[in-house]
């Protein structure tokens, strides 16, 4: 990839960059929503550290980081799920446990890796500069996945949302939809990886939500604009980082808490974007 | 053809705590329904048990000729839970709630079709809110999101209306404008339904039955004439009606 792209995007590095950031800013927020809405805003987080105990893994098996941390997370977001649905601990008991359990194991196993270094590093906090085509490539899949089960399954999520017993007693798939969704958070986690972390990939799922809510009249809009601001802070976000030799990463979600920062103190007259 | 909703020996405990006892109760085609009792006597847990959320120890339940369990039509039962918390905090239109009820019957992961539209404004119409469909439901008063939901539940044409404390904290006018839904729903459209709940005042002289629940037992199933008969008016007991039932 080397298009003809003025400055920022002038470098095939910062295409690369542009295209995996774009697409995680406009996914995660999808699912996040999701888990806005049932108070379950830290469940990337806990998905996070257990991805991070799925990269060491992998560091530790010599298999390819992404595939393992898909794996591991895959497997927390179900198991944080069924916990909670199962009543066997409320939601955020459930993701402390997974939260602590998930960073202490990849503490453990990156030690007996020998690997706690700048390419571990890379996947605690991100490293979107140095994302490969084929990271692209693997992000893209992911997004396309999570793009086409939320179009696909908006509304019943939303049933899901607003009373768990009447969708289950009007017959829509509740569990299904429940692990569809745990699942879908583990992937969006995994695609946001290399961009911005494990440690801060929970953000791009809750920041833009948050300020969306106050600019959206319908679930719908929020979906929409939700999206619209994470990929419009990863764009923002890299330009700033090149400008001032910032963190790219770490600069992409100050500016999605800025933007949240920036609506939330506009005061509200009835709502204002209609979709 | 059976009746639309029955309990037959129904009997439930969590652990060790026994919450229904031999619980009896039917409800027929057409037939308004209501099920009322103090807190704690097993209200909820009973329309847990009677919508499949629930299993019973023992008895049988049968819902629309089957065991909720069984039902494939499901969108038949149309359910209004107590009123969520967190609804004044979600960013969703009255429209959109109320077509979220319309999913199971049409599929869940189609997009809507002109049947599914109309069906959505013939039930926004029934609880007055034609005009408010494309307002955020949090903008809404308490009464009138009670309303949605209730639209909600009606939005898939269902057999069986079950309604939990369906006006808990709503305006006058809106119970009577709920009132006049379900007396439409019963006489005109001959739906069944089951009401719990603690208000009554709206609809006390149109209900067929009343059956009272107390410490996990029918305590009276009957028409309310034969309570008033006895002195005791629904409407004149309306507003104390839990502390009256603590006496019956």
């Amino acid at each position: 990839m080397d298009l003809p792209l003025p400055w920022p995007f002038d470098r095939d590095y910062m295409q690369l960059a542009l295209v995996a950031g774009v697409v995680v800013g406009a996914c995660a927020p999808l699912i996040g929503t999701f888990m806005v809405q049932r108070r379950l805003s830290l469940m990337g987080d806990g998905v996070g550290h257990v991805a991070f105990a799925g990269v060491a893994a992998g560091l530790l098996a010599g298999v390819w980081p992404v595939w393992t941390a898909l794996v591991a997370a895959v497997g927390g977001a179900v198991a944080i799920e069924w916990l909670r649905a199962r009543g066997r601990a409320t939601g955020d008991l459930a993701l402390a446990l997974f939260f602590y359990a998930g960073i202490a194991g990849g503490v453990v196993l990156t030690g007996l890796a020998g690997s706690l270094d700048a390419g571990t590093l890379t996947y605690l906090f991100g490293s979107i500069l140095t994302v490969t085509p084929g990271d692209v490539r693997t992000i893209a899949v992911l997004g396309a996945i999570i793009v086409a089960v939320v179009v696909l399954a908006w509304r019943a999520l939303l049933s899901v949302v607003l009373d768990e017993d009447a969708a289950r007693v009007a017959g829509l798939p509740v569990d299904g939809l429940n692990l569809a969704l745990a699942a879908l958070t583990a992937v969006t986690v995994v695609a946001g990886m290399r961009i911005v972390g494990v440690l801060l990939v929970a953000a791009l799922m809750v920041l833009p939500v948050g300020a969306a809510q106050r600019l959206a009249t319908s679930f719908r809009s929020t979906l929409i604009i939700a999206s619209a601001i994470g990929a419009l802070s990863a764009f923002v976000g890299l330009v700033v980082a090149r400008q001032w030799d910032l963190a790219p990463g770490g600069t992409i979600v100050l500016v999605a808490a800025g933007t949240f920062v920036l609506v939330a103190a506009v005061p509200r007259r009835g709502h204002v974007l209609r979709l | 053809m059976g009746p639309v909703l029955l309990a037959d020996a129904v009997t439930f405990a969590y652990g060790r705590t026994q919450i229904l006892d031999c619980v009896n109760l039917t409800v027929d085609t057409g037939e308004f329904v209501a099920l009322v009792g103090p807190n704690g006597s097993g209200k909820s847990t009973l329309i847990k048990v009677l919508l499949g959320l629930l299993r019973p120890d023992a008895g049988r339940v049968s819902v629309l000729g089957s065991p909720p369990q069984d039902l494939t039509e499901r969108w038949r039962i149309g359910y209004v839970p107590q009123r969520p918390p967190a609804l004044d905090l979600l960013p969703v239109t009255v429209a959109e709630v109320v077509a979220s009820g319309r999913l199971a019957r049409s599929g869940w992961w189609r997009r809507a079709r002109a049947a599914d539209r109309t069906a959505i404004d013939e039930a926004l119409e029934v609880v007055a809110l034609t005009e408010h469909a494309r307002h955020p439901l949090a903008q809404l008063s308490g009464g009138q999101q009670q309303r949605a939901l209730i639209a909600k539940a009606l939005v898939a044409g269902p057999d069986l209306l079950v309604l939990d404390e369906p006006v808990a904290g709503v305006d006058v006018a809106s119970q009577r404008r709920f009132r006049d839904a379900l007396v439409s729903l019963t006489v005109v459209h001959r739906k069944a339904v089951l009401l719990v709940s603690h208000e009554l005042g709206a609809v006390a002289d149109d209900l067929d039955r009343l059956v009272v629940l107390r410490g996990g037992k029918v305590g009276f199933d009957g028409p309310p004439a034969e309570l008033t008969a006895t002195g005791v008016s629904l409407g004149v007991h309306a507003h104390d009606l839990p502390l009256w039932l603590e006496g019956l």
